[in-house]
């Protein structure tokens, strides 16, 4: 058993609830952060031996995930100029009792699943990582705007580089790195559309982009 | 009279007596935070020595209420603190399922709070009253969900059961994490500290507890002063019993370590109320969802990855 494993664990999930709850953009920027932040420590915690790779991993991590993607976001949420209030389809309370039930299917997911235990702290893994992804599609699903959808898609992210980190798969650095790096390039395209969705049309509510097409139609006719 | 029941009476003396300083020390954090000396740690013990000293008025528009609820808030508060294992397995008072009573009982001050204060006739204190039924009806399911939990890592309903949970088994550290964390927002909202309610607050709109006690003056007053105090506590002391890992304490370690838990909880709650405002009321009933989440996700970690029942 791994004691620093399982507090980090605990305070994934905590941040997967907050992320439901929360209600101001800043806010959800923060929460990603530190889903970064404790991402990049897990290699470490997990790690028996800890070798200069893996401080490599959890720095570049880090780096990125904790600081230069939150970064990015926050610059692209004052150059657009997005209300601090999130809007969302789904309220606070239901968005919290789905993400819980959300949990209790990764959960038993996890159970039933019996995966092969490479080390005995990471038993959790599993359904954590199922919980942060799940979480991550919930709020692509349920928040309006552009940048929250970014958020989501952070947060889906970090689930999978959870699961990989914390089921130490040999070579598991390459593939991270990989997703890293789509991840990276995913943002910064997003951060630009942001932006240019925002000058092109005053606002960045992915729900108005349906309009567009009835819009084309009109001028047509 | 054994070792356990003479350590148990030295410590539910020591919590009479120790239990004003709590409001005093989260005081202290929040003026150390604004910068500020602040009034000394035993202000409430003064507070209370000069309202006792002064007479109590009650209003000619009451019915008389007024005058029986801060003896059933004490009284209620004071037989609850009976049931708390301090310093040893379980309290002398002890039975079976008593952690609920010892909820209810929390529950009953509040409804002759509530009581009182709707006997005043005063709009605010109806407000105030209002608020807190409807915030404490859904702590109840977190408090509810926390006592699940405890239930099913034990294996047993008293009190006691505080006495073998904590960090003892290490199988269970990320649900027992997780359900402090849910016992602490819980903490909050009953006690009326800050994301539910501002002490400090003197304007009637935003109060909830403060509201309800405009009307008592005197040795009443100064009755839900000391209630206050006592409750917060209570919780705080279950709050730290939970986390104390199960196992035989020496006395005087457990003391020790006990004292610096109810210590650094209580400096804890003044650091949550020195950074954070006042959440507005419609974010409350939220935070009590989020505090019930928290504890139903530590009972599947619990019944599905930890080995559950007992």
């Amino acid at each position: 058993m791994n004691v620093q494993v399982e507090i980090l664990m605990a305070f994934f999930l905590l941040s997967c609830l907050m992320l439901a709850a929360c209600s101001r953009m800043l806010h959800c920027i923060r929460i990603v952060a530190l889903q970064g932040l404790l991402l990049g420590l897990m290699p470490l915690a997990a790690a028996e031996h800890i070798h200069m790779h893996q401080i490599g991993a959890a720095f570049l991590n880090i780096s990125l995930k904790a600081v230069l993607l939150p970064l990015l976001l926050k610059a692209a949420m004052h150059k657009a100029q997005v209300k601090r209030e999130l809007e969302p389809l789904v309220g606070y309370a239901a968005s919290l009792l789905i993400v819980l039930g959300g949990m209790f299917i990764s959960f038993w997911l996890g159970r039933k699943l019996n995966l092969p235990e490479n080390a005995g702290a990471l038993r959790l893994a599993v359904p954590v990582a199922f919980s942060v992804v799940l979480t991550g599609l919930f709020i692509i699903m349920a928040r309006k705007k552009a940048i929250t959808q970014v958020i989501g898609f952070l947060t889906f992210e970090n689930g999978i580089a959870l699961f990989g980190s914390a089921m130490m798969i040999e070579c598991g650095l390459a593939v991270e790195l990989g997703i890293l790096l789509d991840v990276f390039v995913l943002v910064f395209i997003m951060g630009i559309a942001v932006m240019r969705i925002n000058s092109a049309f005053e606002h960045i509510d992915s729900d108005k982009l349906n309009l567009l097409e009835e819009q084309t139609h009109g001028a047509a006719k | 009279m054994t070792n356990n029941t003479l350590y148990w009476t030295i410590w539910f003396a020591a919590s009479l007596i120790l239990s004003p300083l709590l409001p005093g020390i989260i005081n202290k954090v929040k003026a150390f935070f604004a910068g500020r000396k602040g009034p000394s740690v035993l202000q409430l013990y003064y507070d209370l020595f000069k309202l006792l000293r002064k007479e109590s008025i009650v209003s000619t528009t009451s019915g008389g209420v007024i005058r029986l609820a801060p003896a059933i808030i004490l009284g209620t508060l004071l037989t609850a603190a009976l049931f708390l294992p301090y310093g040893a397995k379980y309290s002398p008072f002890t039975f079976t399922g008593d952690v609920i009573f010892f909820f209810y009982l929390l529950g009953t001050s509040r409804v002759a709070m509530i009581f009182g204060a709707l006997d005043t006739g005063s709009s605010f204190e109806g407000m105030g009253a209002s608020r807190e039924a409807h915030f404490a009806a859904l702590a109840e399911a977190a408090i509810f969900a926390v006592i699940g939990f405890l239930a099913l890592t034990t294996g047993h309903s008293e009190t006691g059961m505080l006495s073998d949970t904590g960090f003892s088994d290490i199988r269970h550290l990320t649900s027992t994490l997780l359900c402090a964390a849910a016992f602490f927002l819980v903490l909050l909202v009953e006690n009326c500290r800050v994301p539910a309610d501002d002490p400090d607050t003197h304007l009637e709109l935003t109060m909830i507890h403060e509201a309800m006690v405009l009307d008592y003056a005197g040795p009443d007053l100064a009755g839900i002063f000391y209630a206050g105090a006592l409750k917060l506590w209570l919780f705080i002391s279950f709050f730290v019993m939970f986390l104390i890992p199960a196992g035989s304490w020496e006395f005087g370690l457990y003391s020790a370590v006990f004292g610096a838990g109810v210590l650094l909880t209580t400096v804890a709650v003044g650091c949550v109320e020195s950074c954070m405002a006042r959440y507005r009321f419609l974010k409350v009933p939220q935070m009590l969802a989020g505090a019930l989440c928290i504890a139903l996700l530590a009972v599947f970690c619990l019944t599905f990855f930890e080995g559950g029942l007992k």
